[in-house]
């Protein structure tokens, strides 16, 4: 009985939602801290496919035992997604350029035909097998549990370390000094200014921290999901990422729930419909994920939410010091 | 010290010294890139040159790579000039190119040319004005953020494609043979109904071409010298002060996006009737060309002037085609892209010198008793 509560399709739809929401959840908490800080980073696509293509990299040339290769392939995905945002940080923060140009430059500059796919390509990364990938670790043996055990127990490292993120994040920014002053920076920041904060060292901190977790989003797709390189791999995942900081209310606990939900349309179901015979067509089921977005964005921006709930005062607006 | 302060005025002529200036740093910076990566600069850029812009035959072939710049970068152009971001190019070009084919289907070859591309524009803008009123509207009614839910109808469109071409028996398809019932594709278009084209000293130019230079300049007047062009900027700059002025800042937004798709819709209607005579929803077809996205760098380094969104294209075009052409093992896809974004990137550095003046000298605030020994 509890094999085949396990392997029903609600069962599948959860697990592979949460395997596919992962991604998206690091790429968000990465964005959210970047525009708590007053930096609209519209590059996460761009930093994503970049980090995916680097990881890849580490995996395929880094010499050690599988979990050591692992744990540096996410660290040099994250490097590579922080290096990218950089550029961003630079633009926005010390040249002051359109925050909104300069990340969709950098997703164009990253994106399916620009960086990620020249590493790729001149590294010979496309469609080789992965020599390792992150595994599902079956946590204290719980595998076989009813209805919890493959959601729960039976996930890959990345999908626990999203929720040590979740958890450090959130209490970063509600129960630390650095957290509250990071919301002042973003709400204020002439009165952060005032209270002596350095705006430019926080806003280029919490971009690059952006830009990393970006990176590692990208990794579990090129390290746990594909797992594998192949052009544009993320298929608009950071894009949904940036809607997700929308619908979370720029909230950390909140982007968990919303991630699972994107998750669960844009990979859970399709994949587990594929998996349990079903046929439905394709392209609609890929099309989901996509017009769901749009759908609670719109539910989002009209109704109660109607002030922008949450949304940092700042966001957007370069802060120069001579014109405040 | 280094002092950052806002110019009041911005003279005429630094508008056209920094992008050059931008893109020459650009150059400077993508030569230290492909040095860093193995090949040689100056070689690299006589081959891309050589390409892009030596001879009747590379000039053919970068009219042909530059005509959807063209249109995309116009369309985005027009749209960012109201800070409307709409980056759905890409799918609003892929609209087109479905409704333009369309109508081409539908008429059939018995129609005179003149009316078949008539009818091909007029329903490639239709097809691209109604895509991008979807996040037109939205923006206007429920002030959804348009940079998302236009880049997500990217997506949607690209898979409608491939469903009515791979997964429907739509009428789009062809089911003439039984080897186009199991390869599926589009049904081509017919010699007849071809866009014509003009030869001049040897190069060939697409009526698409022509059509994108007179689209930019319908636009250049809108912008120059119109009351709509006008409430555009206001509306752009400031949208309290439009408020306030009593513009209809929703019709505006709603006409703005619908222009936009159009041009972006023309550029699909260009495609099939200029180059690709076929809906080619492959991967490698118009979905694998990335106009709409490129679009947008074109708009943003031309800073959505019309004239130089023209000229951009052009150049990008020469850069694209030359990268198709040089595509290799030592010219590895994606390089144009990278060298696309770092021009980009300079372009937006160099913004800071159009708006900013830059000084190099003693601080405001002097310290009095410090002796007046300040370099001139």
């Amino acid at each position: 009985v509890i094999a085949a509560v396990n392997d029903s399709l609600a069962v599948g739809v959860l697990t592979q939602a949460v395997v596919y929401g992962t991604p998206i959840l690091f790429a968000a908490l990465g964005e959210l801290l970047a525009e708590r800080s007053g930096v609209l980073n519209l590059g996460v696509e761009g930093m994503m496919l970049v980090g995916a293509v680097m990881g890849f990299w580490a995996v395929q040339r880094a010499p050690g035992p599988s979990a050591l290769v692992l744990v540096l392939a996410v660290a040099t995905a994250a490097f590579a997604g922080l290096v990218m945002s950089f550029i961003h940080a630079f633009l926005v923060v010390t040249l002051r350029a359109s925050q909104i140009v300069s990340g969709l430059a950098l997703t164009i500059f990253g994106g399916v035909v620009g960086l990620s796919s020249y590493l790729g390509n001149d590294l010979g990364l496309a469609d080789v097998p992965a020599r390792y990938q992150l595994g599902e670790l079956n946590v204290f043996g719980l595998k076989s549990v009813p209805v919890l055990g493959p959601i729960v127990f039976d996930q890959s490292a990345v999908v626990y370390a999203s929720w040590a993120v979740v958890a450090a994040v959130s209490f970063y920014l509600a129960r630390t000094r650095t957290g509250l002053n990071v919301r002042a920076v973003g709400e204020s920041p002439a009165a952060a200014d005032a209270m002596g904060i350095n705006v430019t060292v926080y806003r280029y901190a919490h971009v690059l921290a952006g830009g990393a977790l970006a990176g590692i989003g990208g990794a579990c797709f090129s390290l746990a999901i594909t797992p594998g390189w192949t052009q544009g791999v993320t298929g608009g995942a950071g894009w949904i990422a940036i809607a997700l900081v929308i619908f979370s209310f720029w909230r950390p606990e909140l982007c968990l729930v919303g991630a699972y939900l994107f998750g669960g349309l844009s990979g859970g179901l399709p994949s587990a419909l594929q998996a349990h015979g079903y046929t439905v067509t394709p392209e609609f089921l890929n099309a989901l994920p996509y017009l769901m977005t749009i759908v609670v964005l719109v539910l989002v921006s009209t109704g109660l939410a109607r002030r922008r709930l949450g949304a940092p005062a700042a966001l957007g607006v370069p802060y120069v010091r001579e014109e405040r | 010290m280094i002092r950052v302060e806002r110019r009041l005025t911005q003279p005429r002529w630094l508008s056209v010294a920094v992008p050059l200036g931008s893109v020459a740093v650009s150059f400077l910076v993508i030569a230290a890139v492909l040095a860093a990566t193995g090949h040689g600069p100056i070689h690299t850029y006589r081959r891309l040159f050589d390409a892009a812009f030596s001879g009747s035959a590379a000039w053919t072939a970068t009219l042909i790579s530059a005509t959807p710049l063209l249109f995309t970068g116009l369309a985005a152009a027009v749209a960012f000039r109201m800070k409307l971001w709409n980056i759905g190019g890409e799918g609003q070009l892929y609209l087109g190119a479905l409704t333009a084919a369309g109508i081409a289907i539908w008429l059939g070859p018995g129609v005179p040319t003149a009316v078949t591309v008539l009818a091909m524009c007029v329903c490639g803008y239709l097809g691209g004005a109604l895509w991008a009123l979807i996040p037109g509207v939205l923006r206007a009614f429920a002030r959804t953020n348009e940079i998302l839910t236009s880049l997500m109808l990217n997506y949607v469109a690209g898979l409608l494609l491939t469903y009515l071409i791979f997964d429907s028996a739509s009428p789009w398809r062809d089911v003439s043979t039984v080897q186009a019932r199991s390869f599926p594709q589009a049904i081509a278009l017919k010699q007849s109904q071809f866009w014509s084209t003009i030869t001049a000293s040897g190069v060939v130019v697409p009526l698409g071409f022509l059509l994108a230079l007179g689209v930019g300049a319908a636009l250049y007047g809108l912008f120059r010298s119109t009351r709509f062009g006008f409430e555009m900027d206001v509306i752009g700059d400031s949208p309290r002060a439009a408020r306030y002025a009593g513009m209809h800042t929703r019709r505006k937004i709603l006409a703005v996006m619908a222009i936009s798709g159009g041009v972006a819709g023309l550029g699909g209607a260009s495609q099939i009737g200029d180059f690709a005579h076929v809906l080619d929803a492959s991967p490698q077809g118009l979905q694998g060309s990335n106009f709409g996205y490129t679009g947008i760098v074109v708009a943003a380094l031309g800073r959505y002037n019309p004239f130089a969104v023209c000229l951009v294209g052009l150049l990008l075009g020469g850069l694209q085609n030359a990268g198709l052409y040089l595509q290799g093992a030592d010219f590895p896809s994606g390089l144009v892209g990278v060298m696309q974004g770092i021009i980009l990137f300079c372009a937006l550095g160099g913004e800071l010198l159009i708006r900013y003046r830059v000084r190099l000298g003693r601080r405001a605030a002097v310290v009095e008793s410090a002796p007046a020994a300040e370099s001139p």
